[in-house]
């Protein structure tokens, strides 16, 4: 395995080892390309996993302190846990759900379908669908999506039945097992899905793809490619020219190191990565870096979310099998005559007892709390997952009060809903609520969004360099070897889950990028 | 509810609540108020006591070195004791019908002694392997090789709603 000089300054530094930072350290391995990844999380490994949901949440969940603010209900009822997201090798794909869907066509031009909307800071993104099919193929074949590549559907569990029996009654027409990034079959060396439950506290059959063992030990074979765990990214260093140069990093036994670079590459979430840019901030860059256009950390997006449970008088056992097991698509079409623009997913989800108790109605107490445990057994539940507005005013900034352990202001999120995203979470609370009770539920559920699962467009990409930090490639606007590889760069969130752009995404850059490297561009 | 049936019995915390007695830190009183809240927050009438004294024990463990917690958890018993006394009740134990330790406690939602209790127990109550058993919950799995011939999609009754 490649160990790298910390004075090394010919490798490409990726802060961060999810969906964009372990595919493209991956791809640039491949094409022998040194890299090195450092990642604040440690090394969990698949035999590590517990099917325990507060003991895996200790286990992987990024819980380094973080403020809130803004009208969200997350900021009530979470206020110190804005994302639920994994710090340990592999980011969030350890904890992802698998659903794996492409951006539609409009939703890469949402300032010019849905117009110029109050409130909202909409852009076109400077890429379009057709620029990059070509990069979800090679990552549906990458990750093994299902009804993708001729790879089968996954099976439907006893929560997809529900939802499919009481969508069908409603009219809906496009109700499937998903598109999903847990083989269905064995392949590319993983063995199939053996319905386990628990996708949300890391994959014990690792049949759901995650860069922890697909892209990371692909990428260390090669030998070009070194993982770092526990090293937390304090901030990124430049040169007078303004050329980044390298990192600075707290390592594993709390040591402050600096790796030098050719490329400086951040993938650490749409909370982190902000706040990395942000807390780098130096004489020449007052503002932080690659903030000129004063949009770092601005355009947070978390998709309109909500869930809607269903209690009937018969056991559903909604747990048992894969946690997103299958998907309503008929909403997710784009139709302002509903009363708002874009659209949104209902995907199936299920939480444990542990989980239910702390979620499906936060602060509550009393019978009317205990009546809905008391039927944990007969229950089925939906997500709703839809596109959310960007604003300049949904930003991540830099706590003024709170530093973390080694002393660097802490991320705060602030996120007000939008009206456009009020008026989608009712809709989709009453057509889900609806699909349940064709099927004879006696009471559903609205549960209030849980802490956020997507975080996106905190670095955003844009044609001009004033409306955004980077350009269609994630190089940013203002340095030329400074990259943002991590769903930060969405400049819109469209209605589905957004691993599969993510990767794609990084498959594209890591091309691009080895390009300019051997042009001597950067 | 036997401490609450024995209280208004006049026979306070006797024999049947001889593990209130075991209090490390707490006063007996305190424990046996804390676990009949427990139950009246999160009610559920086929759960035996014993899992309400498991998720309320943590609490006389850390009351033991911390002092403050200690003081926030006495000091709140003893503001429901004395709202119960307004109310015409002896003390919370002795309120006899649910409805009426529901209003008291409807009074003291806001305080941090009851956020923080009922914090605690939605996770001490749930996280019991016990409790899930109640729910019909099987927790872990992947050592039983999942549901995949474990019924995850034994459902029988759609096609005859």
């Amino acid at each position: 395995m490649a160990k790298f000089d910390l004075n090394d300054d010919s490798v490409v530094c990726i802060v961060g080892s999810g969906a964009g930072g372990g595919t493209l350290g991956n791809e640039l391995a491949q094409r022998g390309i040194k890299v090195v990844i450092l990642e604040a999380g440690a090394r969990t490994e698949i035999q590590d996993f517990v099917n325990n949901e507060w003991e895996s949440f200790t286990q992987l969940a990024w819980t380094d302190m973080r403020t809130t603010s803004g009208s969200w209900a997350v900021a009530r009822n979470f206020p110190n846990l804005p994302a639920w997201i994994v710090k340990s090798v592999g980011g969030s794909t350890v904890h992802w759900a698998g659903a794996s869907l492409r951006f539609e066509a409009h939703e890469f031009k949402t300032r010019t379908t849905y117009g110029d909307i109050p409130g909202a800071n909409l852009l076109d993104w400077p890429i379009t669908l057709a620029e990059l099919e070509p990069y979800y193929a090679r990552a549906e074949s990458k990750m093994g999506v299902t009804r993708t590549n001729g790879i089968p559907g996954l099976p439907g569990n006893n929560n997809f039945k529900v939802m499919q029996a009481g969508a069908t009654r409603v009219g809906y027409k496009e109700v499937h097992t998903g598109r999903m990034a847990i083989n269905s079959e064995p392949r590319d060396g993983r063995g199939s899905c053996q319905q386990i439950g628990f996708c949300f506290q890391g994959c014990k059959s690792g049949a759901k793809w995650s860069t922890l063992y697909t892209e990371i030990p692909k990428g260390e074979a090669t030998g070009n490619l070194e993982v770092r765990p526990g090293s937390m990214v304090a901030r990124i260093e430049h040169d007078d020219s303004g050329k980044v140069t390298g990192v600075v990093y707290i390592d594993d036994k709390g040591v402050t190191q600096r790796q030098k670079a050719r490329v400086v590459a951040v993938a650490g979430n749409s909370i982190e990565s902000p706040r990395l840019l942000l807390n780098s901030a130096s004489a020449k860059f007052p503002d932080g870096l690659a903030n000129s256009s004063g949009q770092v950390g601005r355009n947070y997006m978390r998709h309109m979310t909500g869930n809607v449970y269903g209690i009937f008088d018969r056991p559903v056992h909604m747990y048992r099998g894969t946690t997103m097991a299958g998907i309503i698509r008929d909403e997710a079409r784009n139709d302002p005559k509903r009363g708002f623009v874009g659209g949104y997913e209902m995907e199936t989800i299920s939480l444990g007892v542990p989980f239910m108790a702390a979620f499906v109605n936060p602060g509550a107490w009393g019978r009317s709390f205990t009546s809905v445990m008391d039927d944990y057994a007969n229950m089925a539940g939906m997500w709703l997952i839809g596109e959310d507005m960007a604003r300049e005013t949904n930003r991540i900034t830099l706590d003024p009060h709170v530093k973390d352990a080694n002393g660097l202001p802490v991320a705060s999120v602030h996120f007000d809903d939008h009206e456009n995203d009020i008026a989608m979470r009712n809709h989709a609370i009453q057509q889900g609520s609806a699909i349940y009770e064709a099927v004879g539920a006696t009471r559903t559920i609205p549960t209030p969004p849980y802490p956020s699962t997507h975080n996106m467009g905190t670095n955003r990409m844009s044609e001009r360099p004033r409306d955004g930090v980077v350009n269609k490639f994630g190089q940013t606007h203002d340095i030329r070897n400074l990259f943002v590889s991590d769903g930060s760069q969405f400049t819109s969130g469209a209605a589905c889950n957004p691993t599969l752009t993510i990767v794609s995404l990084a498959i594209r850059q890591a091309e691009h990028m080895a390009g300019m490297m051997q042009r001597r561009e950067i | 509810m036997p401490a609450a049936a024995l209280a208004t019995a006049g026979l306070g915390i006797s024999a049947q609540a001889a593990w209130a007695q075991s209090a490390k830190a707490l006063a007996p009183h305190t424990l046996a108020t804390l676990v009949l809240m427990s139950r009246d927050i999160f009610p559920h009438d086929h759960f035996p006591q014993k899992l309400y004294i498991i998720a309320a024990l943590p609490w006389d463990e850390k009351a033991g070195s911390d002092a403050a917690f200690k003081a926030l958890l006495e000091g709140g018993v003893a503001r429901l004791d004395s709202d119960a006394r307004d109310g015409g009740f002896g003390s919370y134990l002795a309120t006899e019908w649910e409805s009426d330790r529901v209003r008291l406690l409807q009074g003291i939602e806001q305080t941090p002694f009851f956020k923080k209790c009922r914090g605690d127990l939605v996770v001490s109550l749930y996280n019991q392997p016990a409790v899930w058993a109640k729910l019909g919950y099987e927790g872990s799995s992947a050592e039983h090789g999942g549901y995949i011939h474990r019924g995850f999609d034994d459902i029988d009754w759609l096609s005859s709603v």
